[in-house]
Protein backbone atom coordinates (compact mmCIF):
# COMPACT_ATOMS: atom_id res chain seq x y z
CA UNK A 1 0.00 0.00 0.00
CA UNK A 2 1.60 3.34 -1.00
CA UNK A 3 1.59 6.11 1.40
CA UNK A 4 -1.20 8.18 -0.51
CA UNK A 5 -3.75 5.51 0.46
CA UNK A 6 -2.08 4.65 3.71
CA UNK A 7 -3.15 8.65 3.79
CA UNK A 8 -6.53 7.94 2.37
CA UNK A 9 -7.27 5.05 4.81
CA UNK A 10 -6.38 6.89 7.38
CA UNK A 11 -8.99 9.56 6.30
CA UNK A 12 -11.87 6.96 6.45
CA UNK A 13 -10.44 5.92 10.01
CA UNK A 14 -10.59 9.13 11.28
CA UNK A 15 -14.20 9.52 9.87
CA UNK A 16 -15.37 5.47 11.50
CA UNK A 17 -14.20 6.86 15.22
CA UNK A 18 -15.81 10.27 15.19
CA UNK A 19 -18.75 8.01 16.10
CA UNK A 20 -17.39 7.93 19.39
CA UNK A 21 -20.53 6.29 20.51
CA UNK A 22 -18.36 4.24 23.60
CA UNK A 23 -18.09 7.47 25.66
CA UNK A 24 -21.68 8.65 24.71
CA UNK A 25 -22.71 8.36 28.16
CA UNK A 26 -19.48 8.89 30.14
CA UNK A 27 -19.58 11.45 32.67
CA UNK A 28 -15.79 11.41 33.83
CA UNK A 29 -14.31 14.91 33.99
CA UNK A 30 -10.90 14.45 33.03
CA UNK A 31 -8.34 17.37 34.93
CA UNK A 32 -11.23 17.86 36.75
CA UNK A 33 -13.42 20.07 34.80
CA UNK A 34 -13.32 18.59 31.01
CA UNK A 35 -16.42 16.07 30.15
CA UNK A 36 -14.55 12.91 28.44
CA UNK A 37 -16.95 13.53 25.92
CA UNK A 38 -15.44 17.13 24.99
CA UNK A 39 -11.97 16.16 25.39
CA UNK A 40 -12.38 13.04 22.91
CA UNK A 41 -13.91 15.98 20.51
CA UNK A 42 -10.96 18.23 20.80
CA UNK A 43 -8.36 15.58 20.77
CA UNK A 44 -10.29 14.56 17.58
CA UNK A 45 -9.76 17.86 16.11
CA UNK A 46 -6.00 17.67 16.98
CA UNK A 47 -6.01 14.45 15.23
CA UNK A 48 -8.07 15.47 12.33
CA UNK A 49 -4.89 18.48 12.03
CA UNK A 50 -1.96 15.68 12.19
CA UNK A 51 -3.63 13.82 9.37
CA UNK A 52 -4.02 16.50 7.25
CA UNK A 53 -0.68 17.37 8.06
CA UNK A 54 0.45 13.92 6.99
CA UNK A 55 -1.63 14.43 3.76
CA UNK A 56 0.60 17.40 2.96
CA UNK A 57 3.25 15.62 2.81
CA UNK A 58 2.27 11.77 1.28
CA UNK A 59 -0.81 13.10 -1.07
CA UNK A 60 -0.29 16.45 -2.01
CA UNK A 61 -0.90 16.73 -6.11
CA UNK A 62 2.52 17.66 -6.86
CA UNK A 63 2.13 18.92 -10.52
CA UNK A 64 -1.72 20.87 -9.22
CA UNK A 65 0.91 23.91 -9.38
CA UNK A 66 2.35 23.60 -12.91
CA UNK A 67 -1.35 22.51 -14.49
CA UNK A 68 -2.47 25.59 -13.15
CA UNK A 69 -0.37 27.60 -15.14
CA UNK A 70 -1.31 26.08 -18.04
CA UNK A 71 1.44 23.28 -19.36
CA UNK A 72 0.86 20.00 -17.40
CA UNK A 73 -1.97 17.09 -17.71
CA UNK A 74 -4.76 16.99 -15.17
CA UNK A 75 -2.26 16.50 -12.08
CA UNK A 76 -2.81 13.65 -10.04
CA UNK A 77 0.75 12.43 -9.12
CA UNK A 78 1.34 12.66 -5.67
CA UNK A 79 4.54 13.05 -3.83
CA UNK A 80 5.42 9.90 -2.64
CA UNK B 1 -21.59 53.36 26.32
CA UNK B 2 -17.79 51.85 26.87
CA UNK B 3 -19.29 48.90 23.89
CA UNK B 4 -20.48 51.28 21.63
CA UNK B 5 -17.18 52.72 21.95
CA UNK B 6 -15.38 49.82 21.01
CA UNK B 7 -17.79 48.76 18.63
CA UNK B 8 -16.98 51.72 16.54
CA UNK B 9 -13.13 51.42 16.89
CA UNK B 10 -13.73 48.50 15.24
CA UNK B 11 -15.79 49.53 12.50
CA UNK B 12 -13.09 52.36 11.94
CA UNK B 13 -10.42 50.12 11.87
CA UNK B 14 -11.91 48.09 9.02
CA UNK B 15 -12.78 51.40 7.17
CA UNK B 16 -9.24 51.85 6.77
CA UNK B 17 -8.43 48.65 6.15
CA UNK B 18 -10.28 49.07 3.04
CA UNK B 19 -8.99 52.18 2.35
CA UNK B 20 -5.64 50.81 2.71
CA UNK B 21 -6.86 47.75 -0.10
CA UNK B 22 -7.87 50.43 -1.83
CA UNK B 23 -4.68 51.87 -2.57
CA UNK B 24 -3.27 48.36 -3.72
CA UNK B 25 -6.93 48.03 -6.19
CA UNK B 26 -4.75 47.44 -10.12
CA UNK B 27 -8.01 48.86 -11.70
CA UNK B 28 -8.15 45.60 -13.62
CA UNK B 29 -11.47 43.42 -13.22
CA UNK B 30 -8.88 40.01 -12.35
CA UNK B 31 -7.51 42.15 -8.95
CA UNK B 32 -11.04 43.26 -8.19
CA UNK B 33 -12.54 40.01 -8.61
CA UNK B 34 -9.96 37.71 -7.50
CA UNK B 35 -7.21 40.18 -5.84
CA UNK B 36 -4.88 39.09 -8.84
CA UNK B 37 -4.48 35.69 -7.50
CA UNK B 38 -2.23 37.09 -4.79
CA UNK B 39 -3.36 35.99 -1.48
CA UNK B 40 -0.52 34.30 0.50
CA UNK B 41 -1.21 31.43 3.40
CA UNK B 42 -1.88 33.13 6.32
CA UNK B 43 -4.44 36.06 4.48
CA UNK B 44 -6.02 32.94 2.86
CA UNK B 45 -6.34 30.66 6.32
CA UNK B 46 -7.95 33.63 7.93
CA UNK B 47 -10.55 34.64 4.96
CA UNK B 48 -11.49 31.11 4.59
CA UNK B 49 -11.86 30.24 8.43
CA UNK B 50 -13.88 33.88 8.93
CA UNK B 51 -15.62 33.39 6.07
CA UNK B 52 -16.72 29.56 6.85
CA UNK B 53 -17.55 30.65 10.56
CA UNK B 54 -20.63 32.75 11.14
CA UNK B 55 -21.69 34.39 14.60
CA UNK B 56 -23.03 30.85 14.95
CA UNK B 57 -19.44 29.55 16.00
CA UNK B 58 -19.68 32.34 18.68
CA UNK B 59 -23.65 32.75 20.33
CA UNK B 60 -24.77 29.48 18.36
CA UNK B 61 -22.32 27.42 20.25
CA UNK B 62 -22.69 28.76 23.66
CA UNK B 63 -26.54 28.75 23.02
CA UNK B 64 -26.87 24.95 21.48
CA UNK B 65 -24.36 23.43 24.62
CA UNK B 66 -26.94 25.39 26.89
CA UNK B 67 -29.62 23.65 25.62
CA UNK B 68 -28.31 20.17 24.25
CA UNK B 69 -25.01 19.96 25.93
CA UNK B 70 -21.29 18.83 25.04
CA UNK B 71 -22.34 17.12 22.28
CA UNK B 72 -22.74 19.97 19.63
CA UNK B 73 -19.02 19.94 19.62
CA UNK B 74 -18.57 16.85 18.25
CA UNK B 75 -21.96 17.27 15.84
CA UNK B 76 -20.92 20.42 14.42
CA UNK B 77 -17.10 21.59 15.46
CA UNK B 78 -15.20 18.44 14.44
CA UNK B 79 -16.99 16.87 11.86
CA UNK B 80 -16.44 20.09 9.87
CA UNK B 81 -12.43 20.01 10.86
CA UNK B 82 -12.47 16.70 9.21
CA UNK B 83 -15.18 17.45 6.48
CA UNK B 84 -14.41 21.52 5.84
CA UNK B 85 -10.62 20.58 4.59
CA UNK B 86 -11.41 17.22 3.30
CA UNK B 87 -13.80 19.62 0.90
CA UNK B 88 -10.32 22.02 0.49
CA UNK B 89 -8.27 19.52 0.33
CA UNK B 90 -10.16 17.03 -2.73
CA UNK B 91 -12.11 20.06 -4.02
CA UNK B 92 -10.87 23.52 -3.25
CA UNK B 93 -7.60 22.94 -4.66
CA UNK B 94 -8.16 21.63 -7.86
CA UNK B 95 -11.02 24.11 -8.67
CA UNK B 96 -8.40 26.88 -7.24
CA UNK B 97 -6.11 25.36 -10.62
CA UNK B 98 -8.70 24.87 -13.06
CA UNK B 99 -10.47 28.48 -11.93
CA UNK B 100 -6.83 29.80 -12.79
CA UNK B 101 -5.77 27.86 -15.53
CA UNK B 102 -9.23 28.41 -17.51
CA UNK B 103 -10.00 31.72 -16.25
CA UNK B 104 -12.96 31.22 -14.29
CA UNK B 105 -14.21 33.86 -11.52
CA UNK B 106 -17.49 32.04 -10.14
CA UNK B 107 -18.91 28.67 -10.14
CA UNK B 108 -21.71 29.53 -12.80
CA UNK B 109 -19.11 29.90 -15.41
CA UNK B 110 -17.41 26.88 -14.00
CA UNK B 111 -20.43 24.64 -14.55
CA UNK B 112 -21.61 26.13 -17.83
CA UNK B 113 -18.33 25.21 -19.66
CA UNK B 114 -17.83 21.87 -17.53
CA UNK B 115 -20.89 20.86 -18.80
CA UNK B 116 -21.19 22.80 -22.01
CA UNK B 117 -24.39 23.79 -20.89
CA UNK B 118 -25.57 27.40 -20.69
CA UNK B 119 -29.12 26.87 -19.27
CA UNK B 120 -27.48 25.31 -16.41
CA UNK B 121 -25.67 27.96 -15.43
CA UNK B 122 -29.20 29.60 -15.73
CA UNK B 123 -30.70 27.33 -13.43
CA UNK B 124 -27.82 27.19 -11.52
CA UNK B 125 -27.56 31.02 -10.68
CA UNK B 126 -31.29 31.69 -8.75
CA UNK B 127 -30.50 28.22 -7.13
CA UNK B 128 -27.25 29.27 -5.57
CA UNK B 129 -29.03 33.46 -4.97
CA UNK B 130 -31.56 32.26 -3.37
CA UNK B 131 -29.47 30.06 -1.03
CA UNK B 132 -27.28 32.36 -0.45
CA UNK B 133 -29.83 35.10 0.69
CA UNK B 134 -31.27 33.65 3.74
CA UNK B 135 -27.93 32.99 4.68
CA UNK B 136 -27.05 36.48 4.47
CA UNK B 137 -30.03 37.66 6.22
CA UNK B 138 -29.78 35.51 8.94
CA UNK B 139 -26.49 37.24 9.54
CA UNK B 140 -27.19 40.64 9.12
CA UNK B 141 -30.62 40.22 11.75
CA UNK B 142 -27.93 38.41 14.54
CA UNK B 143 -25.57 41.57 14.11
CA UNK B 144 -28.66 44.30 14.76
CA UNK B 145 -29.56 42.33 17.71
CA UNK B 146 -26.01 41.94 19.04
CA UNK B 147 -25.73 45.31 18.46
CA UNK B 148 -29.48 46.79 19.96
CA UNK B 149 -28.73 44.33 23.25
CA UNK B 150 -25.00 45.14 24.20
CA UNK B 151 -25.66 49.24 23.40
CA UNK B 152 -29.31 48.66 25.77
CA UNK B 153 -28.99 51.67 28.29
CA UNK B 154 -26.66 53.68 26.03
CA UNK B 155 -29.67 56.66 24.46
CA UNK B 156 -32.36 56.24 27.01
CA UNK B 157 -33.68 59.39 25.81
CA UNK B 158 -33.22 58.90 21.87
CA UNK B 159 -34.39 55.31 21.79
CA UNK B 160 -36.72 54.94 24.31
CA UNK B 161 -38.85 52.29 22.23
CA UNK B 162 -35.58 49.83 22.53
CA UNK B 163 -34.63 50.46 26.05
CA UNK B 164 -31.96 52.75 25.33
CA UNK B 165 -29.77 50.65 22.17
CA UNK B 166 -29.54 51.37 18.90
CA UNK B 167 -32.66 50.55 16.99
CA UNK B 168 -32.45 48.09 14.08
CA UNK B 169 -32.74 50.19 11.39
CA UNK B 170 -29.81 52.53 12.25
CA UNK B 171 -27.20 49.22 13.35
CA UNK B 172 -28.05 47.84 9.70
CA UNK B 173 -27.07 50.96 8.18
CA UNK B 174 -24.31 51.24 10.28
CA UNK B 175 -22.80 47.43 9.45
CA UNK B 176 -24.07 47.53 5.99
CA UNK B 177 -22.20 51.10 4.88
CA UNK B 178 -19.00 49.56 6.31
CA UNK B 179 -19.18 46.15 4.73
CA UNK B 180 -20.62 48.28 1.49
CA UNK B 181 -17.14 51.04 1.66
CA UNK B 182 -14.45 48.83 2.21
CA UNK B 183 -15.76 46.19 -0.51
CA UNK B 184 -17.28 48.70 -2.37
CA UNK B 185 -13.49 49.92 -2.94
CA UNK B 186 -11.09 47.50 -2.21
CA UNK B 187 -12.98 44.38 -3.88
CA UNK B 188 -11.80 41.09 -2.90
CA UNK B 189 -8.62 41.81 -1.74
CA UNK B 190 -10.58 44.29 1.12
CA UNK B 191 -12.84 41.25 1.98
CA UNK B 192 -9.50 38.71 2.53
CA UNK B 193 -7.92 41.48 4.75
CA UNK B 194 -10.82 42.49 6.50
CA UNK B 195 -11.89 38.92 7.13
CA UNK B 196 -8.07 38.31 8.32
CA UNK B 197 -8.55 41.39 10.86
CA UNK B 198 -12.14 39.81 11.83
CA UNK B 199 -11.05 36.35 12.55
CA UNK B 200 -8.39 37.65 14.88
CA UNK B 201 -10.89 39.40 16.58
CA UNK B 202 -13.62 36.64 17.22
CA UNK B 203 -10.94 34.51 18.13
CA UNK B 204 -9.43 36.51 20.75
CA UNK B 205 -12.46 37.90 22.02
CA UNK B 206 -13.64 33.92 22.73
CA UNK B 207 -10.84 33.30 24.40
CA UNK B 208 -10.78 36.22 26.19
CA UNK B 209 -14.11 35.73 27.55
CA UNK B 210 -13.69 31.92 28.48
CA UNK B 211 -10.67 33.13 30.92
CA UNK B 212 -12.69 36.18 32.43
CA UNK B 213 -16.08 33.80 32.68
CA UNK B 214 -14.66 30.91 34.05
CA UNK B 215 -12.49 33.08 36.81
CA UNK B 216 -15.40 35.04 37.79
CA UNK B 217 -17.26 31.63 38.37
CA UNK B 218 -14.08 30.71 40.53
CA UNK B 219 -12.15 28.49 37.92
CA UNK B 220 -12.59 25.49 35.70
CA UNK B 221 -13.41 23.12 38.85
CA UNK B 222 -16.09 24.82 40.45
CA UNK B 223 -17.55 25.87 37.32
CA UNK B 224 -18.10 22.35 35.94
CA UNK B 225 -18.89 21.14 38.93
CA UNK B 226 -21.54 23.26 39.59
CA UNK B 227 -23.17 21.85 36.18
CA UNK B 228 -22.32 18.26 37.84
CA UNK B 229 -24.54 18.58 40.65
CA UNK B 230 -27.54 20.45 38.64
CA UNK B 231 -27.34 19.15 35.09
CA UNK B 232 -25.10 16.08 34.53
CA UNK B 233 -26.82 15.60 31.64
CA UNK B 234 -25.56 18.53 30.06
CA UNK B 235 -21.96 16.57 30.08
CA UNK B 236 -22.68 13.84 28.23
CA UNK B 237 -24.79 13.17 25.34
CA UNK B 238 -27.35 11.16 26.79
CA UNK B 239 -30.22 11.34 24.77
CA UNK B 240 -30.36 15.34 24.07
CA UNK B 241 -28.52 13.72 20.28
CA UNK B 242 -29.44 10.20 18.45
CA UNK B 243 -26.72 8.46 17.04
CA UNK B 244 -27.87 8.49 13.61
CA UNK B 245 -28.44 12.35 14.01
CA UNK B 246 -24.44 12.71 15.10
CA UNK B 247 -24.09 10.51 11.88
CA UNK B 248 -26.19 12.18 9.50
CA UNK B 249 -24.78 15.95 10.61
CA UNK B 250 -21.46 14.85 9.19
CA UNK B 251 -22.65 15.97 5.53
CA UNK B 252 -23.60 19.49 6.50
CA UNK B 253 -20.56 20.70 6.37
CA UNK B 254 -19.65 19.50 2.96
CA UNK B 255 -21.91 22.70 1.98
CA UNK B 256 -18.88 24.72 1.43
CA UNK B 257 -18.00 23.21 -1.53
CA UNK B 258 -21.16 24.70 -3.11
CA UNK B 259 -20.28 28.33 -1.51
CA UNK B 260 -20.11 30.52 -3.94
CA UNK B 261 -18.33 32.98 -1.50
CA UNK B 262 -16.19 30.35 -1.15
CA UNK B 263 -15.78 29.51 -4.16
CA UNK B 264 -13.99 33.04 -4.53
CA UNK B 265 -12.22 32.64 -2.15
CA UNK B 266 -10.34 30.08 -2.92
CA UNK B 267 -9.29 31.42 -6.27
CA UNK B 268 -7.40 34.09 -4.57
CA UNK B 269 -4.81 31.69 -4.05
CA UNK B 270 -1.50 32.90 -5.30
CA UNK B 271 -0.46 29.23 -5.17
CA UNK B 272 -1.58 25.80 -4.02
CA UNK B 273 1.11 26.01 -1.67
CA UNK B 274 -1.02 28.52 -0.55
CA UNK B 275 -3.47 25.87 0.91
CA UNK B 276 -1.34 24.09 3.13
CA UNK B 277 -1.75 26.17 6.23
CA UNK B 278 -5.37 26.46 5.87
CA UNK B 279 -5.40 22.49 5.77
CA UNK B 280 -3.41 22.14 8.70
CA UNK B 281 -4.82 25.01 10.88
CA UNK B 282 -8.44 25.25 10.04
CA UNK B 283 -9.18 22.08 12.72
CA UNK B 284 -7.09 23.50 15.48
CA UNK B 285 -8.51 27.18 14.65
CA UNK B 286 -12.23 25.58 15.10
CA UNK B 287 -11.13 24.31 18.09
CA UNK B 288 -9.72 27.62 19.49
CA UNK B 289 -13.40 28.68 18.91
CA UNK B 290 -15.81 26.38 19.80
CA UNK B 291 -14.39 24.51 22.49
CA UNK B 292 -14.63 27.34 24.77
CA UNK B 293 -17.93 28.60 23.86
CA UNK B 294 -19.02 24.97 24.24
CA UNK B 295 -18.00 25.52 27.70
CA UNK B 296 -19.33 28.69 28.80
CA UNK B 297 -22.99 27.40 27.25
CA UNK B 298 -22.75 24.56 29.58
CA UNK B 299 -21.73 26.27 32.94
CA UNK B 300 -24.58 28.97 31.52
CA UNK B 301 -26.81 26.38 32.63
CA UNK B 302 -26.11 26.31 36.59
CA UNK B 303 -23.52 29.56 36.96
CA UNK B 304 -25.22 31.31 39.99
CA UNK B 305 -25.13 35.10 41.07
CA UNK B 306 -24.18 35.52 44.67
CA UNK B 307 -28.09 35.89 45.70
CA UNK B 308 -28.65 32.34 44.03
CA UNK B 309 -30.48 33.07 41.52
CA UNK B 310 -29.54 31.75 37.90
CA UNK B 311 -27.38 33.79 35.88
CA UNK B 312 -28.83 33.24 32.62
CA UNK B 313 -32.27 33.57 34.16
CA UNK B 314 -34.85 30.65 32.78
CA UNK B 315 -37.18 31.67 29.08
CA UNK B 316 -34.43 34.08 28.18
CA UNK B 317 -34.36 34.60 24.22
CA UNK B 318 -32.10 31.78 22.51
CA UNK B 319 -28.28 32.59 21.38
CA UNK B 320 -28.61 34.89 23.99
CA UNK B 321 -26.36 32.70 26.48
CA UNK B 322 -22.67 34.30 25.41
CA UNK B 323 -23.85 38.05 25.79
CA UNK B 324 -25.78 37.10 29.19
CA UNK B 325 -22.43 35.39 30.74
CA UNK B 326 -20.29 38.43 29.84
CA UNK B 327 -22.93 41.12 30.64
CA UNK B 328 -23.29 39.59 34.32
CA UNK B 329 -19.44 38.22 34.88
CA UNK B 330 -17.39 40.45 32.84
CA UNK B 331 -16.67 43.96 32.34
CA UNK B 332 -18.09 46.42 29.79
CA UNK B 333 -14.55 46.78 28.16
CA UNK B 334 -14.97 43.17 27.71
CA UNK B 335 -18.83 43.32 26.77
CA UNK B 336 -17.33 45.45 24.13
CA UNK B 337 -14.65 43.27 22.88
CA UNK B 338 -17.43 40.66 22.54
CA UNK B 339 -19.31 42.91 20.71
CA UNK B 340 -16.72 43.00 18.21
CA UNK B 341 -16.07 39.91 18.12
CA UNK B 342 -19.68 38.86 17.40
CA UNK B 343 -19.68 41.47 14.64
CA UNK B 344 -16.26 40.45 12.81
CA UNK B 345 -18.00 36.41 13.33
CA UNK B 346 -21.05 37.83 11.13
CA UNK B 347 -19.24 40.40 9.13
CA UNK B 348 -16.79 38.12 7.70
CA UNK B 349 -19.58 36.13 6.16
CA UNK B 350 -21.60 39.19 5.29
CA UNK B 351 -18.80 40.89 2.82
CA UNK B 352 -17.91 37.62 0.78
CA UNK B 353 -21.64 37.46 0.47
CA UNK B 354 -22.83 40.73 -1.06
CA UNK B 355 -19.25 40.77 -2.94
CA UNK B 356 -20.02 37.54 -4.23
CA UNK B 357 -23.63 38.38 -5.10
CA UNK B 358 -22.53 41.09 -7.12
CA UNK B 359 -19.53 39.08 -8.67
CA UNK B 360 -22.54 36.76 -10.14
CA UNK B 361 -24.89 39.13 -11.26
CA UNK B 362 -22.17 40.98 -13.18
CA UNK B 363 -20.11 37.97 -14.99
CA UNK B 364 -23.07 35.29 -15.23
CA UNK B 365 -25.78 37.36 -16.23
CA UNK B 366 -25.20 41.02 -17.36
CA UNK B 367 -21.09 40.20 -19.19
CA UNK B 368 -22.52 36.47 -20.31
CA UNK B 369 -25.52 37.72 -21.73
CA UNK B 370 -24.71 40.78 -23.16
CA UNK B 371 -21.16 39.93 -24.09
CA UNK B 372 -17.76 39.43 -23.03
CA UNK B 373 -16.34 41.97 -25.35
CA UNK B 374 -18.76 44.73 -24.94
CA UNK B 375 -16.80 45.16 -21.53
CA UNK B 376 -13.99 45.93 -20.38
CA UNK B 377 -12.21 45.83 -17.37
CA UNK B 378 -13.19 49.53 -16.14
CA UNK B 379 -16.66 48.60 -17.16
CA UNK B 380 -17.10 45.49 -15.11
CA UNK B 381 -15.60 46.87 -12.01
CA UNK B 382 -18.14 49.64 -12.44
CA UNK B 383 -21.14 46.73 -13.04
CA UNK B 384 -20.22 45.15 -10.12
CA UNK B 385 -19.99 48.24 -7.67
CA UNK B 386 -23.39 49.01 -8.97
CA UNK B 387 -24.43 45.41 -8.08
CA UNK B 388 -23.04 45.36 -5.15
CA UNK B 389 -24.65 48.44 -3.72
CA UNK B 390 -27.92 47.12 -5.06
CA UNK B 391 -27.42 43.85 -3.09
CA UNK B 392 -26.81 45.87 0.16
CA UNK B 393 -29.71 47.75 -0.27
CA UNK B 394 -32.01 45.46 -1.02
CA UNK B 395 -30.38 43.04 1.87
CA UNK B 396 -30.86 46.24 4.27
CA UNK B 397 -34.39 46.53 3.02
CA UNK B 398 -35.50 43.02 3.40
CA UNK B 399 -33.57 43.42 7.42
CA UNK B 400 -36.15 45.84 7.95
CA UNK B 401 -38.93 43.52 7.73
CA UNK B 402 -37.48 41.89 9.86
CA UNK B 403 -37.97 38.48 8.28
CA UNK B 404 -37.75 36.70 11.55
CA UNK B 405 -38.48 33.64 10.45
CA UNK B 406 -35.01 33.35 8.33
CA UNK B 407 -33.48 31.94 11.34
CA UNK B 408 -34.74 28.73 10.45
CA UNK B 409 -33.95 28.74 7.41
CA UNK B 410 -30.24 28.66 8.27
CA UNK B 411 -29.76 24.83 8.41
CA UNK B 412 -32.06 24.53 5.39
CA UNK B 413 -29.17 26.69 2.80
CA UNK B 414 -26.67 24.46 4.45
CA UNK B 415 -28.06 21.19 3.29
CA UNK B 416 -29.01 22.41 0.40
CA UNK B 417 -26.09 23.60 -0.46
CA UNK B 418 -25.04 19.96 1.20
CA UNK B 419 -27.87 18.24 -1.61
CA UNK B 420 -25.27 19.85 -4.35
CA UNK B 421 -22.17 19.24 -2.91
CA UNK B 422 -22.02 15.68 -5.42
CA UNK B 423 -22.52 17.67 -8.47
CA UNK B 424 -19.48 19.40 -7.75
CA UNK B 425 -17.69 16.56 -6.33
CA UNK B 426 -18.31 14.46 -9.78
CA UNK B 427 -17.70 17.53 -12.13
CA UNK B 428 -14.12 17.37 -11.08
CA UNK B 429 -12.94 13.59 -10.68
CA UNK B 430 -15.96 11.70 -12.73
CA UNK B 431 -15.08 11.87 -16.85
CA UNK B 432 -18.65 10.57 -17.54
CA UNK B 433 -21.09 13.12 -15.52
CA UNK B 434 -22.94 14.49 -17.99
CA UNK B 435 -25.27 17.91 -18.31
CA UNK B 436 -28.33 15.66 -18.22
CA UNK B 437 -27.20 14.34 -14.44
CA UNK B 438 -26.45 17.89 -13.56
CA UNK B 439 -29.79 19.16 -14.36
CA UNK B 440 -30.93 15.70 -12.35
CA UNK B 441 -29.21 16.50 -9.59
CA UNK B 442 -30.37 20.11 -9.31
CA UNK B 443 -34.05 19.29 -9.67
CA UNK B 444 -34.05 16.35 -7.55
CA UNK B 445 -32.21 18.24 -4.62
CA UNK B 446 -34.86 20.90 -5.07
CA UNK B 447 -37.68 18.48 -4.80
CA UNK B 448 -36.51 16.76 -1.94
CA UNK B 449 -35.48 20.55 0.02
CA UNK B 450 -39.02 21.61 -1.11
CA UNK B 451 -40.54 18.46 0.48
CA UNK B 452 -38.71 17.78 3.34
CA UNK B 453 -39.26 21.87 3.96
CA UNK B 454 -43.20 21.50 4.10
CA UNK B 455 -43.09 18.37 6.14
CA UNK B 456 -40.57 20.20 8.76
CA UNK B 457 -43.40 22.92 9.26
CA UNK B 458 -41.50 25.59 7.12
CA UNK B 459 -38.60 25.47 9.25
CA UNK B 460 -40.75 25.42 12.85
CA UNK B 461 -40.13 22.05 13.90
CA UNK B 462 -36.43 22.67 14.37
CA UNK B 463 -35.58 19.21 15.94
CA UNK B 464 -37.18 18.11 12.21
CA UNK B 465 -35.51 14.65 11.30
CA UNK B 466 -36.11 12.26 8.60
CA UNK B 467 -35.47 8.25 8.88
CA UNK B 468 -34.15 9.36 11.95
CA UNK B 469 -31.26 11.11 10.28
CA UNK B 470 -30.98 15.30 9.16
CA UNK B 471 -32.74 16.01 6.24
CA UNK B 472 -29.23 16.30 4.53
CA UNK B 473 -29.03 12.99 4.26
CA UNK B 474 -31.55 12.10 2.27
CA UNK B 475 -31.20 14.96 -0.44
CA UNK B 476 -27.73 14.18 -0.62
CA UNK B 477 -28.79 10.59 -1.35
CA UNK B 478 -30.95 11.35 -3.88
CA UNK B 479 -28.70 13.89 -5.68
CA UNK B 480 -26.13 11.51 -6.17
CA UNK B 481 -28.52 8.80 -7.23
CA UNK B 482 -29.78 10.81 -9.95
CA UNK B 483 -26.95 12.33 -10.69
CA UNK B 484 -25.07 8.95 -11.00
CA UNK B 485 -28.22 7.18 -12.75
CA UNK B 486 -29.04 9.68 -15.28
CA UNK B 487 -25.07 10.49 -16.49
CA UNK B 488 -25.20 6.70 -16.89
CA UNK B 489 -28.40 6.69 -19.26
CA UNK B 490 -27.58 9.68 -21.55
CA UNK B 491 -24.47 10.26 -23.68
CA UNK B 492 -21.03 11.07 -22.33
CA UNK B 493 -19.83 14.63 -22.84
CA UNK B 494 -18.06 15.56 -25.96
CA UNK B 495 -13.88 14.46 -26.16
CA UNK B 496 -13.18 18.25 -26.38
CA UNK B 497 -14.77 18.83 -22.23
CA UNK B 498 -13.21 15.12 -21.65
CA UNK B 499 -9.69 16.82 -22.91
CA UNK B 500 -10.06 19.88 -21.38
CA UNK B 501 -10.51 18.79 -18.07
CA UNK B 502 -9.36 15.15 -17.97
CA UNK B 503 -6.06 15.41 -20.91
CA UNK B 504 -4.32 12.42 -21.61
CA UNK B 505 -1.59 12.06 -18.96
CA UNK B 506 0.65 11.51 -21.79
CA UNK B 507 -0.99 14.07 -24.28
CA UNK B 508 1.36 17.58 -24.39
CA UNK B 509 0.20 20.82 -23.32
CA UNK B 510 -0.14 22.30 -26.55
CA UNK B 511 -2.40 19.84 -27.45
CA UNK B 512 -5.00 21.59 -25.38
CA UNK B 513 -7.58 24.06 -26.78
CA UNK B 514 -6.16 27.56 -26.79
CA UNK B 515 -8.26 29.26 -23.48
CA UNK B 516 -9.86 32.72 -23.41
CA UNK B 517 -10.10 33.15 -19.76
CA UNK B 518 -13.32 35.55 -18.85
CA UNK B 519 -11.61 37.28 -16.57
CA UNK B 520 -8.16 38.33 -18.68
Amino acid sequence: MTKRKLIYFALVVLAFIHQDFWFWDNPTLLCGFLPIGLAYHAFYSLLAALVWLLALKYAWPADIETFAEGDSDYPETPVE
Amino acid sequence: MTQLIIMAAYLGLLLVLGAIAHRFFSGTAKDYFLASHSIGPVFLLMSIFGTTMTAFALVGSTGEAFRTGIGVYGMLASWSGLMHVAVFFFVGIRLWAIGKRFGFVTQVQYFRDRFESNTLGLVLFPVLVALVIPYLLTGLLGAQAVVGSLTRGAFPQAFASTQGGLPPWMSGLVICGVVLTYVFFGGMRAAAWANTLQTCVFMVAGLIAFWAISSSLGGLEAATRKVLESHPERLIRGEAISQWQFLSYGLIPLSVGMFPHVFQHWLTARSASAFRLTIVAHPIFILLVWAPCVLIGVWATSAVMPDGSLIVPQGSPPNTELAIMVQKLTSPALGGLLGAGILAAIMSSLDSQFFCLGTMFTNDIVVHYFGEDRFDDRRRVLLARCFIVGIVAVAYALSLANPRSVFTLGIWCFSGFAGLFPLICASIYWRRVTSAGAYASILVTGLVWVLLFRQSGYGVNGGFLFLGMMPVATMFVCSLVALVGVSLLTAAPSAATMNRYFPSRRASAASLPALTAPGD
